[in-house]
């Protein structure tokens, strides 16, 4: 597809003539979702869902977050010089959107970051089907194939019943990663109040802000030290083994991530009790939805794209990779560095 | 399968003691016979098998997957069993249905499985797994299966449910085989305590409290026996109708590193449970703990090991004499039956640990202290009646080391502690002065991670943080300006170290802020001093 260019700035719709979250300032950003290596600050006009717009604003502030801005509602469909365009659902976090764009006849789909598992959190993903499908590949090798999160939680929630005299403190990012673990937590039954540190109330609120309950939340760092004990601790990944953690009374370090499903990667962060909990889509995922889309074209972004290229090949799907720099493979570093 | 799988995976993360023994107390709970039983021969390292090599799986992943994909996979998880455990997609629904094998299903089956058909089997049993089982039965079926808790901790826990001391499981343990269907009868009250009498058990061993904060003028003398203490390690020695064993201590069985005793006792045919000190002895002399490490080191010495560094035992107790329990007998009766039994016998490579002729304990003290020679750590004192107790009971025997060394050293680098440590900056690397070519520098000479107070250790983290000029992963080198008195127990030559010299024990005895780092000790004088 020639209408679709990738520039140093990053991918550009040349009839629309407007960037896909771009790394630098552009004067049209049609942004995907909050995450900090997707939204960046000092665009002059963006686009992107309400809620997007609204972490965005939480996040950088409200000068920093585009000159003018456009909300766009899933579904709902604008013109942008030649081209139709809209959001559909990605299901990666709160406002997370598919970037869709027609023109002349031709219909390409920018996934952003995406999951297929359910997140009462945020929408689900919709399914677009498209001429060109650009996906992330982040868990882009077979052997990711992740486990159900509800097993996950069950699995702390036995920890914390079989030591009730210990502090678990879950590593998870603030924007995203925080909100499902609470959502999911609730709905596994646990309705203790949730201690949190300062980084990631703000976030919590904002997602309140948009009907989402997540039921009652204290601040860790207020809290006397006793009172956590035999509690649930949410902290961002930098503080559950550094000097933040000692607040806390006999901590069990739990980590929420999809890297924590290969042993190396859960030792080499010490934690004791690794959370295999992820927000983009895996292997099978990957496979299942450059399928459905029906693209016969699929273009990789970021993450492990020599396997799915690979494996789609196989399939008798043409890939190819766009190899954008600037995309973290992982969130969770991409989010830790926001927070530095 | 998918419970013991789910402990190993917990096993493997948990650093901290008592979260290993609750994990294991649940488990031993709520596995079924036998299975809990493999599982304890496992942690015990004793269940293992070969019924398959990499190849194999290599070759039963390469059917599901394409052989690039699985290139990549293995490339970016690093271990065989993983990417396997991982990358296996179960064939179809009705293999899902199946049920995951239990743990002994799967030892039953494989101790009679033909070669040939371990692909079949295997295949079945991945396809009726979660990735977690799978990777278990992997490591398990490959014999590389590694359980993050030590055999002595899974008695302790077995221990803990029956409300038994681990002594207990102890004395029982070795006349024992998987899966321990009589042991696990007698925790649980339904049968028993096992019978262990022609197998070579391990006797739970005396040991000495140290002698600190003791009025010694309120000993008499007369009540008192006194031996040296060596300086090497603490062993059991036991011959039974169904054969011979070397226990350390904490009852690992060595045999295999120290086959020169293992065939002295075998020579002597004698039913007995002896005490002593394992040390290398080479012409009568007793050589230095790093010679005997190049032994402990070794699962099986070389034949040239064997002539160079031969074993040796130093005679302090006997426990049994053909079926005859002695450890009630007082501490001098029982010296008396184990001079007779070593008059009788003169065994090889075995020499009786000397009594101590002493008037008063102030004579003793200069002895302790002038006794600087190799091997020699200090001294043991005994209560002339008392019996062998199993564990430390405090009053009969008493450890006397004489006092430590100590060298004033400067921190160089400082490394995160494990577990509850994991915050702070623990682990210490300290160094000495040294000149060369008109250079003065610091050369490291040991590591020092305990002797401090939870408030020094506050003190350490935060000088290490606010001083750091250099990181490598979970490393910081600082700036050379932190003095800590250093206590060891004894300094030998290494070529291990870039210094030339290593230290036995060493720990913070002080935290020395009053000193200037250019005024820790040199290297030489360290030498002189101690070399
Ligand atoms: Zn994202
Ligand atoms: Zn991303």
């Amino acid at each position: 597809m020639d209408w679709l260019e990738l520039k140093p700035e990053g991918l550009f719709c040349v009839p629309g003539a407007f960037y896909i979250d771009p790394l630098q300032p552009v004067a049209h950003a049609v942004i995907t979702h909050g995450h900090s290596d997707h939204a960046r600050p000092g665009h002059q006009h963006v686009t992107a869902t309400p809620e997007t717009l609204s972490i965005m604003r939480l996040r950088m502030g409200e000068d920093r977050a585009g000159e003018s801005q456009q909300a766009l509602e899933y579904g709902e469909v604008i013109s942008v010089g030649a081209v139709r365009l809209w959001l559909a659902p990605a299901g990666h976090v709160l406002g997370s959107a598919q970037i869709v764009m027609e023109y002349q006849g031709q219909r390409a789909v920018v996934s952003g970051d995406y999951k297929r598992a359910p997140d009462p959190t945020c929408t689900p993903f919709e399914v677009v089907p498209c001429d060109l499908f650009v996906t992330e590949a982040t868990f882009g090798l077979p052997v990711f194939r992740l486990p159900d999160p509800a097993h996950e939680i069950g699995k702390l929630l036995h920890d914390v019943r079989l030591f009730p005299e210990r502090t678990h403190v879950v590593g998870c990012y603030a924007l995203g990663k925080c909100q499902r673990l609470i959502a999911l937590l609730r709905n596994a039954g646990y309705h203790e109040p949730l201690w949190l540190h300062g980084a990631l109330l703000p976030m919590c609120s904002l997602y309140e802000g948009f009907g989402i309950q997540l039921g009652e939340l204290k601040s860790a760092t207020a809290a006397k030290k006793g009172e956590m004990r035999g509690g649930i601790v949410l902290a961002p990944p930098s503080a559950i083994a550094d000097r933040w953690a000692r607040r806390l009374p006999d901590p069990v370090v739990c980590l929420a991530s999809g890297w924590m499903h290969v042993r190396q990667r859960a030792k080499a962060r010490g934690v004791e009790l690794p959370m295999v909990i992820s927000d983009h889509a895996d292997w099978d995922a990957l496979l299942d939805t450059c399928q459905a889309t029906g693209a016969k074209e699929i273009w990789v972004t970021h993450g492990r794209e020599e396997a799915l290229i690979h494996a789609l090949g196989k399939l008798g799907i043409r890939g190819c990779s766009l190899r954008l720099i600037g995309y973290e493979e992982d969130d969770e570093q991409a989010e830790e560095d926001a927070m530095a | 399968m998918i419970e013991f799988a789910t402990l190993l995976e917990r096993l493997a993360f948990t650093p901290s003691r008592n979260m290993k023994l609750a994990l294991l107390k649940e488990y031993f709970t709520m596995a079924p016979d036998p299975d809990r039983g493999y599982a304890l021969a496992a942690m015990a390292g004793s269940l293992s098998f070969a019924a398959a090599k990499p190849a194999m799986l290599r070759a039963l992943a390469m059917e599901r997957i394409d052989p690039e994909l699985f290139a990549w996979s293995y490339d970016y998880v690093g271990d065989l069993a993983e990417t396997v455990a991982l990358i296996w997609q179960p064939e179809s629904e009705t293999h899902k249905s199946e049920a995951a094998p239990g743990l002994a299903e799967v030892v039953h089956t494989l101790d009679r499985l033909p070669k040939a058909d371990v692909p079949d089997v295997l295949r079945r049993w991945l396809d009726a797994c979660d990735a977690s089982s799978r990777y278990a039965l992997l490591k398990l079926i490959t014999g590389s299966l590694r359980v993050g808790a030590s055999a002595r901790l899974a008695k302790t826990a077995l221990a803990e449910l029956a409300s038994v001391a681990p002594d207990d499981i102890e004395e029982v343990w070795h006349g024992l085989k998987a899966p321990y269907g009589a042991l696990f009868a007698w925790i649980e009250g339904k049968g028993p305590k096992p019978d262990a009498k022609d197998a070579p058990v391990f006797r739970p061993p005396m040991l000495a409290q140290p002698l600190e904060n003791v009025d010694l003028a309120a000993f008499d003398p007369a009540e008192w026996r006194a031996e040296w203490k060596w300086d090497g390690i603490r062993v059991q020695l036991v011959s039974a109708p169904q054969g011979e064993r070397v226990y350390t201590r904490t009852a690992e069985d060595i045999g295999k590193a120290f086959p020169d005793v293992l065939a002295t006792m075998q020579d002597l045919g004698s039913r007995v449970v002896l005490d002593g000190e394992l040390l290398v002895v080479r012409n009568d002399v007793v050589a230095s703990f790093a010679d005997l490490q190049q032994r402990l080191n070794r699962k099986s010495p070389t034949a040239s090991m064997l002539r160079d560094l031969p074993a040796g035992i130093r005679l302090y107790d006997i426990l049994f004499e053909d079926g005859e329990d002695l450890r009630p007998l007082p501490f001098d009766i029982r010296r008396q039956r184990l001079e007779s039994w070593f008059a009788r016998l003169n065994p090889p490579r075995m020499v009786l640990s000397d009594l101590i002729a002493f008037r008063n304990f102030e004579d003793l003290a200069k002895l302790r202290d002038s006794a600087r020679s190799e091997g020699i750590e200090g001294l043991m004192l005994k209560k002339a009646d008392s019996p062998y107790l199993p564990g430390r009971p405090r009053g009969p025997w008493w450890k006397w080391k004489r006092e430590p060394l100590t060298v004033d050293a400067v921190v160089m680098y400082a490394q995160r502690g494990h577990g509850k440590r994991s915050s702070f900056y623990s682990d210490y690397t300290f160094g000495l002065w040294r000149t060369t070519d008109g250079k003065r520098e610091l050369v490291p000479i040991g590591k020092a991670y305990s002797g401090f107070t939870d408030e020094e250790l506050k003190f350490l983290d935060k000088w290490i943080r606010d001083h750091t000029t250099k990181r490598f992963g979970p490393v910081r080198e600082v700036a050379h300006g932190l003095v800590l008195e250093i206590a060891f127990d004894a300094a030998q030559y290494s070529k291990r170290h870039k210094s030339g010299v290593a230290l036995r024990f060493p720990r913070v005895a002080r935290i020395r802020t009053d000193k200037p780092a250019e005024e820790a000790d040199t290297l030489e004088a360290f030498i002189h001093a101690f070399l």
